[in-house]
């Protein structure tokens, strides 16, 4: 009715109380997400005050009793809390290389692929593994490097003794790397190939004017246009240098095993959910969650500063 | 010259498309294999006969799976809780995305909520105090516990917000002024243009659901809660119980193994059957999930 009228000052008072209208309706969309969020995250981080408890079900986190810093002093004293910590690092940091070595090797390579119905076949076949979860994968690893697999019968063909991969503290962290690699170069190598696709190719021509073969331009041209990219996949992936994988890491271990291949998750989920030790097992998560954050914001103001982009 | 030339061109084509065909079957021949072992006949899977195609073909552990309660049980409740699940997470990616994708000058409470949302995804309490809410909300042991825990997917909800600053603020202007609400205008307008990103969220909590085997673990204390994923889980978890190496062994040898193969493979289908529509989606999810909001 009102914006009938073509006077200016009820036309604008007809506006503001438009906007007002919509920044509640806004506030109102925004509501049922944030109760979920408030319940689901950040209830459960009040809860984690049971970390500085000697937390009793019964009695609540009203009721337990205050112990301060107990917990953390009692988890830095157990030496198997610090081989926990140690085979996380190693597991992860070899991941972080490998996900971004092998991802830009096989990127590279698939790019000199011409024919497109088989750079197309290529692709679909390794992005899947990246799908399935690590419950099914876990049995297809599992066949593989058994002792009747299909590596332990090379190791035999060429006269080696078989090797328990999965039952031995030499190569089960060896294994994780690999298979982790495995399921998700393909999925890693779309954020490369997508950068490839923008370098110029008239980059290209002049160098081969001036007489640079292929690799040679790989060096010098691929590469180096490649390097921003991977400068933010790797920032972006040093805030997960606490996470080594919980499920692939559970759904492949064995008591033989625990001592390479324990991490921080299996740990928790071991101490807290199994064994109920609950303010233990909640003191070992908020230490990683602490850390975790920390390393996050640092990497992601890294990243942003490198490339101009992070995440968020 | 010349010749010598092509020749070492022709070397490194065929050296560049070995390696690629090496990975690509390293991809494909253990799934290949797992799928030989469904099909083959027990005593050949245990004495390790089976390599890419069956021995002894029969489908006798497809007919025995037909018959299977449990299995079908818990393929149900995934079913479901994908179902639900999906539904939650849409409509909180959307109605959390949309108020989000706009200005500050339009919306300035915007910055705080995007500080919480950013601060919910980074920082979580771990699993036990999780546990403790879900379970002190007398969630466990139902549906429930599987699809609200998780009902804000809020990677989603960064990746939506990134599709609606892509839509012209001018389609959103013209509805304005003729008077259409926030919720009319994200209905009529939004929403139809953004299928295709509507598409890629939705396919990314169809996956995550599907193969979530951890809440059916910790919230469902009897087996015949479990998903397909769980069940499935549980099956293999024998193996990781053992302590004694001799025993792993055979553990590992035994003949269900074809029997497992063929769950496994049986779990895998619905996957397989969105799997072109991942592929096509997932690349610009990808692309964009990498840009800053």
């Amino acid at each position: 009715m009102k914006q009938g009228n073509n006077a200016p000052a009820i036309r604008r008072t007809s506006q503001a109380g438009h906007a007002g209208k919509e920044k509640r309706m806004f506030h109102l969309m925004m509501l049922p997400g944030m109760i979920m969020l408030f319940l689901f995250t950040f209830v459960p981080l009040f809860g984690s005050l049971m970390a500085f408890q000697n937390y009793v079900p019964a009695k609540g986190i009203f009721g337990s009793k205050w112990v301060g810093l107990e917990n953390f002093k009692f988890i830095f004293s157990l030496p198997d809390s610090r081989q926990v910590f140690v085979n996380t690092l190693v597991i992860a940091f070899a991941k972080l290389v490998l996900n971004i070595i092998v991802p830009v090797f096989f990127a590279i390579l698939l790019n000199e692929i011409t024919s497109k119905i088989f750079k197309r076949t290529f692709q679909t076949i390794v992005y899947l593994p990246h799908f399935l979860s690590w419950v099914v994968l876990a049995t297809v690893v599992t066949n593989m490097f058994s002792l009747t697999g299909p590596f332990n019968a090379v190791i035999s063909a060429v006269g080696g003794s078989p090797i328990q991969f999965l039952a031995d503290n030499n190569w089960f962290r060896k294994v994780i790397v690999a298979t982790d690699v495995w399921k998700e170069f393909g999925y890693n190598s779309v954020v490369y190939l997508a950068a490839l696709t923008s370098i110029d190719l008239g980059l290209y021509e002049a160098a081969s004017i001036d007489g640079a073969n292929r690799f040679e331009q790989t060096l010098h041209i691929t590469l180096p246009s490649l390097m921003p990219t991977v400068i933010l996949m790797t920032a972006l992936n040093l805030g997960n240098i606490l996470n080594a994988g919980f499920d692939q890491v559970f759904n492949l271990y064995n008591p033989i095993v625990y001592e390479t291949a324990d991490i921080i998750d299996t740990y928790v989920y071991r101490i807290g959910m199994v064994e109920r030790q609950y303010s233990i097992g909640t003191a070992v998560g908020l230490l990683k969650s602490v850390i975790s954050f920390i390393l996050i914001m640092g990497a992601n103001k890294t990243a942003k500063k490198l490339t101009g982009s992070g995440i968020f | 010259m010349k010749k010598k030339m092509s020749f070492g061109k022709i070397i490194s084509k065929v050296i560049i498309w070995a390696v690629v065909v090496i990975f690509t079957l390293s991809c494909l021949l253990p799934l290949l294999n797992m799928i030989a072992i469904s099909f083959s006949g027990s005593d050949a899977v245990a004495a390790n006969e089976v390599g890419l195609l069956p021995k002894d073909f029969n489908v006798s552990t497809y007919k025995k799976l037909l018959q299977d309660a449990q299995f079908w049980r818990s393929f149900l409740i995934s079913v479901e809780r994908v179902v639900l699940g999906l539904l939650i997470n849409m409509f909180f990616t959307v109605s959390m995305a949309y108020p989000l994708s706009k200005s500050k000058l339009r919306f300035p409470a915007r910055d705080v909520y995007i500080k919480f949302v950013i601060f919910a995804m980074l920082f979580s309490g771990g699993v036990i105090p999780l546990f403790m809410v879900v379970s002190n909300l007398h969630l466990t042991n139902t549906i429930w516990s599987l699809v609200l825990p998780g009902a804000v997917p809020v990677f989603n909800v960064i990746l939506m917000i990134n599709f609606f600053k892509g839509v012209p603020e001018s389609l959103d202007e013209a509805a304005r002024i003729d008077g259409a609400s926030p919720i009319e205008i994200l209905i009529k307008i939004y929403l139809p243009v953004s299928l295709p990103s509507l598409a890629t969220v939705a396919l990314f909590s169809i996956v995550n659901h599907w193969n979530d085997y951890f809440s059916g673990l910790i919230y469902m204390s009897k087996s015949a809660m479990y998903p397909l994923q769980t069940y499935i889980q549980q099956l293999t978890v024998d193996i990781t119980q053992v302590t004694d190496a001799e025993q792993l062994k055979q553990i590992a040898s035994m003949n269900n193994r074809t029997f497992n193969a063929t769950k496994i493979v049986v779990s895998t289908i619905p996957l397989l059957v969105i799997y072109p529509f991942l592929q096509k989606y997932f690349v610009s999810g990808m692309v964009i999930g990498a840009v800053k909001e």
